[in-house]
């Protein structure tokens, strides 16, 4: 009885303690994240909207969060803290950029990712927080202050030459799609057919070539990429020249008989995991970061 | 034979990849590119420094024992070789850091005198300045934060088993990590004094 309650103690203290830390990172629900009930939902609507375009277009990523406190942290450690979170921009490209505003606190913040610093300088930043947004905020205008600012943003970075958003094409070259076919039943099914009867018909090494030769074609149109299909190809042909004796040296070693084998083989084609993850990408109702990262650019008003 | 042969090799490799000095090397890395850009935004609020001091003295003649301030602890810093060795050496860690924080009190410094300028503070230019200088102090706060949480790591590391064998035997030391100079200071609250005259912000 002693013991629970003191457990329950130490519990209820560690709740307190928990109550007394930092603000917690909102959870990245969209580009426009609201937790104080500030925007309508239209507001909200045409707000990510015009970002979505924007990323669309110039593959940049802004999102806008607003939080009714960011104590006892200021504002510039909690959205750099945000901004790790959520790694918003692209990777390596470090085009994101955040506009946090702390509704009680009266601050506001536009956190700018690395690859933005040029065009969003921080003298930019808190022109738009400053000539911008701060005279409407003042007038309690809080939707039409972050839709001018947004905008603003927007502009800032149409003016600004990034690398060109992927298109689809190139996107359909992931490396989910690479794991797809080779893993796929079909593919292996498909592939194990041709290496038969090519091999049967043509003799081990003709055969191989012309098996090299058809993979190649087929992951060619499938993925049109060259090099993808020229590594499937070359695969292919030493997996059909060697992939016998591969098979039945690990046989021997295993030495469990054909069992061995075989198990190896089917649980190559279990791919149901990697399909799995390739829906889940394809999938475009979600906003998430493309892993961009901060460095603390940017500049912080109050109203 | 053979059989054993593969065991002991597996073994081999395994107590490689286990003895740390694989994690050492990176969180060693990850150190070296945190304090790169540690020095990158010192570096660059160094640059801003003098174009700050400029634009204040076109308003602000009189106060020339500050800026003169500004100006000595801006040469220091220069004076101060900033390599990446610099960690592994702690008195010229120090010295590095103390350098930067009499660069820091200087501007502080300063900002508060020209609080007393309205016509200064109007100025454009000098408006813009003080917005690259903001960002620049957040800047170095987020890179000093980074640079603390990948010494702790690297310091973690090589003073955990097993990994503490492995660093006593290649020599890797810990590292230097920033620390509060002025720690009996903030401790102290500050007074509030309303009978005394304005301060002349020295």
């Amino acid at each position: 009885m002693m013991a629970a309650r003191a457990f329950l103690l130490a519990l209820l203290l560690g709740w307190s303690f928990a109550a007394a830390a930092d603000v917690a990172v909102p959870p990245l629900s969209g580009r426009v994240v609201d937790q104080t009930g500030t925007l309508s939902a239209g507001d909200a609507d045409a707000l990510t909207q015009r970002l979505k375009d924007l990323q669309t277009r110039k593959g940049s990523q802004v999102a806008v969060l607003i939080v009714p406190t960011t104590q006892p942290e200021t504002i510039e450690q909690f959205s750099i803290r945000v901004a790790e979170a959520w790694k918003i921009g692209r990777k390596k490209i470090d085009d994101g950029a955040l506009l946090v505003v702390a509704k009680n606190d009266h601050k506001l913040r536009i956190e700018v990712g690395y690859g933005l610093e040029g065009a969003l300088t921080d003298v930019t930043a808190r022109r738009i927080i400053d000539e911008i947004i701060v005279p409407r905020f003042k007038t309690g205008d809080f939707a039409g202050g972050i839709s001018a600012g947004v905008d603003r943003i927007i502009r800032v970075i149409d003016g600004e030459p990034l690398p060109a958003p992927k298109p689809e094409v190139s996107h359909s070259v992931d490396p989910n799609m690479f794991f797809d076919i080779i893993f796929s039943p079909f593919g292996l099914i498909g592939y194990a057919a041709i290496a038969a009867i090519m091999r049967g018909l043509l003799g081990r090494l003709l055969g191989s070539g012309v098996t090299a030769g058809v993979v190649g074609v087929i992951v060619w149109f499938l993925l049109s990429s060259i090099a993808v299909s020229a590594i499937f190809g070359v695969a292919a042909f030493f997996l059909t020249m060697f992939g016998d004796s591969i098979l039945a040296a690990s046989q021997a070693a295993n030495r469990r008989g054909g069992g061995g084998g075989g198990g190896g083989w089917s649980s190559g084609s279990s791919g149901s995991s990697w399909s799995g993850g390739s829906s889940s990408g394809s999938s475009d109702s979600g906003f998430s970061g493309g892993g961009g990262s901060f460095g603390g650019g940017g500049a912080s008003g109050s109203w | 034979m053979r059989k054993l042969l593969t065991v002991l090799a597996a073994l081999a490799t395994l107590s490689l990849t286990n003895c740390g000095y694989n994690a050492i090397q990176t969180n060693d890395e990850q150190v070296k590119s945190a304090w790169s850009e540690v020095l990158n935004q010192y570096q660059r609020r160094a640059d801003l420094v003098p174009n700050l001091v400029n634009s204040v003295k076109g308003f602000a003649q009189q106060e020339k024992d500050v800026l003169l301030g500004v100006t000595n602890a801006r040469a220091k810093v220069g004076s101060i070789q900033a390599t990446p060795e610099l960690v592994n050496d702690p008195g010229a860690f120090a010295k590095f850091q103390a350098a930067q924080g009499e660069l820091s009190s200087a501007l502080s410094k300063l900002l508060v005198v020209t609080e007393n300028y309205p016509q200064l503070k109007s100025d454009a230019l000098f408006h813009d300045l003080m917005s690259q200088l903001e960002g620049t102090e957040n800047r170095i706060t987020v890179a000093r934060n980074r640079y603390i949480k990948s010494v702790q790591d690297y310091n973690v590391g090589i003073r955990t088993f097993p990994n503490n064998l492995t660093a006593m035997m290649f020599g890797y030391k810990e590292k230097a990590n920033f620390t509060v100079d002025n720690e009996k200071e903030i401790s102290t609250a500050p007074k509030v004094d309303f009978n005394a005259s304005p301060a002349p912000a020295k």
